[in-house]
């Protein structure tokens, strides 16, 4: 009886049906206003929200991301940094703060009026079609685009190659790293601008984990614009062009990874002494 | 010994009849398990959804009729099927806009849509019941035999006779049909690829632009096409009364349980392994173990281990025993 007909994440907030019914007007800028050239590529601002109608699990927290750099968020379990994410991806409501992209205000729009405006996202958990070929999972991400794919799937081989040899294999039969991989081309394939992360190293072996922080470098490299959580705070702080720390919904520490890493207090309380 | 009209008269009351019988039941669990798998909810309306495909295609068939129009050895209705089907999405669509799209939106349970589909089978049933009546008809017309049982005991001059009815092989050549194209647009085609994958994994449907109403619509046209296409070929293979259809509902869902909810293959394995099983359990085994038992052994009594009354029992008691011992059913569906 345990998982009667939930499947998902059971995460009411994400698909909101009433937004994704009607396509919310897209709030267009006047043409021609020149983007703030200071202003980051992607930010949360100042948001505050929950689940449904409950508490408050975000306090004003500000989360943001320069055009092709690595933006992680650290911070403790249940400090609210998968919500976050999913507040910077429209699959919860708001009750202060707004999410822009490239300067255009989007806290209206539905994760799928996100996607289509070059935003995409691997949750936690729960991010791959099990019972579809990797192929599939990857067509699947590009489910969107009309033109065609064939080329970003070869780049996807290119920077997973494990994949192309396993590209007729059930997803849900790949082991836990291979799955990420999984997971990580399913979203390059709508060729996003920003790629959202939740834990890419989760439940994957040191070497594996490595390998796929290299695979993260190299894809902002190419210009793509990064926010990852992460558990593994150190490495992932040494990659990082700026860190967050987020305690309890709030912002407790922020500044480049090199920043966060020496400060004493932060080493202390969240990088386990050394 | 009398092997050879032994198997001609299994042939004749056993294997031929529960084929037919288990292709129309796999083609009920087809829909009830695209349904489980994309709705995620047991749809108790689906034995009234087939007398309502089967009921619009008996009268356009009158209809067809009517005009002088026939499709020769072959029954009217195969030409009046897609009118059947349209009225029948058409009808589908409307209950999905007005009654199930409410629940949908309010994430309601899956058992709190049980119950509204109970209620839409009591609506269709009544639907069904007032225009059509709830007497038995027979609307198979053209040749009714493809092998009559005297001709093939003339050709062979065996004992026993094999009859093969049209609607036999109209039930397993359209059901074979049906089958490969619901496959071909599941795994081929990229709506049908975008139905596995909202039903495997919502969240990561909607996170990768799949948009969830157009699915349930899709799913919707599909099931009612398949499930008119099995309620006339039963009504073709039997014939049509709308309390029958009512009571295939426990078959229909046992076959797609015994499979594995959610698997397309399972509900059909499931469909012909309760037909097998219920064929075989109340079928009275007297004539074929006669001709292969020795002279003395020959049983005195019908040798039948259940009554065609208690039919629906089989049903029931495999269903409880492939749960007992996999959950999951056959092919590892969902589990229940
Ligand atoms: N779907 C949900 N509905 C209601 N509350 C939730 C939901 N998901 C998370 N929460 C609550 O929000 C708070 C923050 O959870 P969140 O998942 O954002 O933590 P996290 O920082 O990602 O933790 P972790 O490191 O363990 O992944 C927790 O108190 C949790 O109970
Ligand atoms: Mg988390």
């Amino acid at each position: 009886m345990s998982d009667y007909g939930s499947r998902g994440n059971k995460d009411r907030s994400i698909t909101k049906s009433s937004d994704r019914l009607t396509a919310p007007p897209q709030r267009s800028e006047p043409r021609g206003t020149p983007r703030d050239a200071s202003a980051p590529f992607l930010i949360g601002e100042a948001m505050t929200g929950g689940y449904g109608r409950g508490a408050d699990i975000l306090h004003s927290c500000t989360i943001a991301a320069e055009a092709g750099q690595i933006a992680v968020i650290v911070g403790p379990n249940g400090a609210g940094k998968s919500t976050a994410m999913k507040a910077i991806f429209g699959m919860l409501k708001l009750r202060e703060g707004a999410v822009k992209i490239d300067g255009d205000d989007i806290t209206g729009l539905s994760p799928q009026d996100r996607v289509a405006k070059g935003m995409a996202f691997v949750p936690q958990t729960q991010n791959v079609f099990t019972s579809m070929s990797v192929e599939e999972n990857l067509e699947m991400g590009a489910f969107l685009r009309r033109d065609d794919i064939k080329g970003t799937m070869a780049q996807v081989y290119d920077l997973f190659p494990i994949l192309k040899d396993k590209r007729r294999q059930a997803a849900g039969e790949l082991s836990g790293g291979q799955r990420q991989q999984v997971a990580v081309g399913r979203a390059l394939m709508t060729q996003p601008k920003v790629l959202m992360l939740d834990e890419p190293t989760a439940g994957v072996s040191p070497i594996v984990m490595d390998e796929l922080f290299d695979r993260i470098i190299e894809i902002a490299r190419t210009g793509i614009t990064i926010l990852m959580v992460e558990q593994n705070a150190r490495q992932a702080l040494e990659i990082a062009h700026k860190g967050y720390v987020l305690v309890q919904g709030a912002n407790a520490y922020e500044g480049t990874g090199e920043e966060l890493l020496a400060n004493e207090e932060v080493r202390r309380t969240f990088l386990g002494g050394r | 010994m009398d092997p050879l009209n032994a198997i001609v008269a299994l042939s004749n009351f056993v294997l031929i009849p529960a084929l037919a019988y288990g292709a129309q039941l796999a083609l009920g669990a087809l829909g009830v398990t695209l349904i489980y798998g994309i709705l995620r909810f047991s749809n108790f309306a689906h034995g009234d959804t087939m007398a309502f495909g089967t009921m619009i295609t008996i009268l356009s068939t009158w209809g067809l009729q009517g005009m002088g129009v026939s499709f020769g050895v072959l029954p009217t209705a195969l030409l009046a099927l897609p009118f059947g089907i349209l009225g029948t999405a058409l009808f589908l669509l409307l209950t999905d806009r007005t009654i199930y799209a409410f629940y949908r939106k309010q994430r309601a349970a899956p058992v709190i849509l049980v119950i509204v589909s109970m209620g839409v089978m009591f609506v269709m049933n009544g639907i069904v019941r007032f225009v059509i009546g709830v007497d038995d008809i027979g609307f198979a017309d053209g040749e009714r035999f493809i092998i009559n049982a005297r001709d093939f005991r003339d050709m062979t001059g065996l004992e026993e006779g094999l009859a093969v009815r049209t609607t036999t092989v109209i039930t397993l050549v359209t059901a074979a049909i049906a089958v490969a194209l619901l496959f071909w647009f599941l795994n081929r085609t990229r709506t049908g690829k975008s139905m596995r994958a909202y039903s495997d994994n919502e969240d990561l449907a909607l996170l990768s632009g799949i948009n969830p109403e157009r699915v349930v619509a899709i799913t919707w046209i599909i099931v009612a096409a398949l499930a008119t296409t099995a309620g006339v070929l039963y009504g073709l293979d039997k014939s049509f009364k709308a309390f029958t259809y009512f009571q295939l509902l426990l078959p229909i869902f046992a076959s797609a349980i015994v499979g594995g909810l959610g698997s397309p293959i399972g509900a059909i394995a499931g469909g012909f392994v309760i037909a097998f099983s219920e064929v075989m359990i109340t079928y009275a085994w007297k004539k074929v173990l006669g001709y292969m038992a020795p002279e003395a052994l020959e049983p005195d009594g019908l040798v039948q281990l259940m009554s065609t009354d208690y039919k629906f029992a089989v049903s029931f008691a495999i269903l409880i025993i492939v749960l007992l011992f996999r959950p999951t059913g056959l092919f590892r569906g969902q589990s229940v």
